[in-house]
This record gives structure tokens, sequence and C-alpha cells, in this order.
């Protein structure tokens, strides 16, 4: 029986990103759902009642929310491709804290970055780096978190790979000269085919961030 | 069952470390507990948790792992010939159990902790009334994670029963300075029943603290303005 699996999703989302990498990792076909985060389709609010937020992965009519808990999920149920998660359960340990620290102390200063000004920014800015070069040292001289293969803490870091541009003009600053093996890394995942054919335009982006800005008079 | 080298960094009064250790024994895996001093890290505690410096931290041969959702998963797949599965067995109720663990720290925990920080009535009402729609959620949940069994994880205890259940202390200890049920028989039945079977599960047991020694602590921790 061919499984049936839509994505409901928002094209500039670091968080939808997430799982469309992860079904192009596994050669999964889906049909992608753009939805209007200011009209929610019932589906969503069906879907996902308690968050109403995307991405939602809906397999076979049963929902799966949350990100990193979409990847997760995509990894288990197509395990025979690209495994994105190690073995070995130490290892793994290691992938889901990582992604935990991406989730709080990535997010949070991000988050502050595309929607503040000021010195409110200011203060995100060096949160953000600080975390950055967290991660950077985390990161090593590996080529990707998951050391010679794109995986799991990888996949959590591209969607605010995709937002570095957008972030740097939101808050006037570069952060190469700050984590430049981070940057090399991040050059890497984007240019994976199964993130290439995922990520939008990053001036895109850039237009998308500024139009937000905008429209909460930042 | 000696199970080789197993340090565990916590403290008795901790939610998050009554997690693992729950975890361990549901493993029934002998290990060494490594009470920390209220109001001070341990030079261990900071080396093997640099990154956050809270405890609970699982150190096995040596190998520090941190976050205690992170380690109830570590020693369910470390020690997965051991005793009971924590996590289902199928992907999609593993999504599921993870999914409500989430959602019991992100947002059902705050609103109960703001209940123990909300300074005057207007917003001591507001938070209860957040716990309670919250903990509404987690009755439909139970129903539907359960199917008919005594706990979320089916026959026996699981992910998500650890990561709500060891609530239950401080759950009452809210109750108490809230003067408000916040477990109530009448509407959330499922969760109430579930709580007792869950205190009285024998990996649980020995680790619930006493409320009144808890309270104590409580106080301690969440000092009130002065009149």
């Amino acid at each position: 029986m061919a499984d049936e699996v839509i994505l409901l999703d928002f094209w500039p989302s670091p968080f939808g990103v997430r799982a469309r990498i992860a079904l192009r990792e596994k050669g999964v076909k889906f049909e992608y759902r753009e939805e209007n985060l200011r009209d929610k389709s019932p589906l969503l609010l069906q879907m996902n009642p308690v968050h109403k937020k995307i991405p939602v992965l809906i397999h076979n009519g049963k929902p799966v929310c949350e990100s990193m808990n979409v990847v997760q999920y995509i990894d288990e149920v197509w395990s025979d491709k690209n495994p994105l998660l190690p073995s070995d359960p130490y290892q793994r340990a290691q992938a889901r804290f990582w992604v935990d620290f991406i989730d709080t102390k990535v997010y949070e200063p991000a988050d502050k970055i595309w929607s503040t000004k000021g010195e409110v920014q200011e203060t995100a800015k060096k949160e953000y780096i600080e975390a950055l070069k967290i991660l950077e040292a985390e990161l090593g001289d590996k080529p990707y978190f998951g050391g010679d293969n794109f995986g799991f803490v990888d996949i959590a870091m591209t969607g605010y790979y995709m937002w570095f541009e957008a972030s740097e003009k939101c808050g006037n600053f570069r952060i190469e000269p700050e984590c430049p093996t981070l940057m090399a890394s991040a050059r890497r995942c984007l240019q994976r085919d199964s993130v290439v054919n995922s990520v939008p335009d990053p001036e895109k982006i850039v237009e998308f961030a500024f139009k937000i800005r905008k429209i909460y008079c930042v | 069952m000696a199970t080789g080298d197993v340090k565990l960094i916590g403290s008795w009064a901790s939610v998050f470390v009554m997690r693992a250790r729950i975890a361990l024994n549901l493993k029934s895996i002998s290990y060494e507990f490594l009470q920390e001093t209220y109001g001070t890290k341990s030079e261990l505690l900071l080396k093997s948790n640099p990154v956050h410096k809270k405890m609970p931290v699982l150190i096995h041969a040596d190998k520090p792992v941190c976050e205690s959702n992170i380690i109830v998963q570590y020693i369910d797949e470390a020690w997965s010939s051991y005793g009971p599965s924590i996590l289902p067995s199928q992907p999609y109720d593993r999504a599921i159990a993870r999914f409500w663990a989430a959602y019991v720290d992100d947002k059902w925990f705050i609103a109960l902790r703001s209940i123990l920080t909300a300074r005057g009535e207007e917003e001591k009402k507001a938070a209860i009334a957040e716990v309670e729609e919250r903990t509404d959620h987690l009755e439909k949940a139970f129903i539907d994670c359960s199917n008919g069994k005594p706990f979320f994880n089916g026959d026996h205890i699981g992910y998500l029963d650890i990561a709500l259940g060891s609530f239950l202390g401080w759950w009452k200890v809210v109750e108490l300075d809230a003067s408000h049920i916040l477990l109530d028989e009448t509407k959330t039945p499922s969760l109430f029943k579930w709580a007792e079977r869950f205190c009285n599960d024998p990996a649980v047991k020995p680790l619930m603290p006493e409320t009144a020694k808890l309270a104590e602590f409580a106080r301690k921790l969440f000092p009130k303005p002065e009149a």
C-alpha cells in the first residue's frame, strides 16, 4: 500500500524546512501544502489542535507535530536510508542534547533579532553569537555535527543557516568573523541536494523578514 | 543488578532528577547518587554539564548525559535488554509520547510554576486557570495514549508517565500553596486515578518526597514577598 505523506508547512519557516529536508534525505514522496498562518486551514487546526502550528506531517492520516519530533519520526519510519541519528545510544543522547540547546539558546535570541530593535536587539545579538560559538566549539573540525555525515543536529541548524543573511541584515552585523568554521559547515549544508530543494532563496527570506518587521512596526 | 560505573548527580527534591531515577529503577540499574547541596554547585556538576550547569547529570562509564528526558531515552536505549521498554515500540506512539512530554515541560510546568511565582490574587487566578486548561489537554492525551490501559505507556509506566508523574509531589505542594485543587477527581478522573497508580509503582514509591518536606523546601525556593 502506498504511503500518503502530506506536509503542512510555511515556506520561510526555519522549523518547516527541517521536515522538508528530512523527507528529501530519505527520498520520501510527499505532498507539500502551503499554509497561510494568518488564515490557518481547517486541516491544520484539526491536526494540531494543541499548538495550531506548522510543520505538521500527516502520514496515512495520522499527524506528527513539532519539527524535530517530525524529523525523528521520519528517521524511524524510513530507516532503510540515510540514518539521521547515530546508532550508538551515547551519540544519540549527544545529538538530542545539542538539538535541545539549539531550540532554546539559539531560537530565543534569533527571534528577538528578527523582531526587535535597539537595546533588546543588541542583547539578543550578543546571546545569539555566544550560542553559535558554543556550537562551533562542539563542531570542532568535523565537516558536520554528525561527523562525516549530515545528520540530526545539522538539520536542526539548517533552519537557522537559511536565516543567517536575514539575521545579519535585521541586526546589522556579520556572523562569519565570529564563527568561521560554523559558517563553513553552514555552506556545506546549504549545498546538499535535499537542502537546495527545500530552502527558499535567501533574498526572499530577507524580503519576508523586513516585511514582518514593518508589520510589527520595528 | 550491577551494571558498571553509573553515577547520577541530583537532588531529592528535583522533578527532573526523579525522572532519571525512575528510569534507572525500571531497568534495575544500581548507581551512585551524588546529592547536590542546595545553594551550591559541585565541581563535578560544573565539569559534567558546562553548558547548562544543571542537574540531573547521568555519568555512565565517565561519559555525561544531560537533560532529564534525554537521560531517560538514553537509559532506555543503553540498557534496552534490561526490564520493560520505557519508550513505546511503534514510531508513531513514540512521536506522540515525545510530543506530550515536551508539552508537559514547555507549557504545563511553566503554568504550574507561575502559580508559585504569582504576585497578587489576579495573577494567581490566571495561572490556576491556565494549569486547569492544560491539565484538561493531558486528560485527553491520557485517554488517547492509554487505550484503556492503566498508564500512558500501556501496561507499564513509560516515558510520558515519567515525564508527567515526576511532578506529582510538586503538584500537591502547589495545590496547598494555592489552596485550590489542581488534580480534580471529577474534572480529570482518568488522570486522578492514574496519579495514584503511578505513585504506587515500585519504581516510583521510594522516590516520591513527603509533601510536608517538599512544601518546606518550596518555601525556601519560592519565598513569599513581605506583606
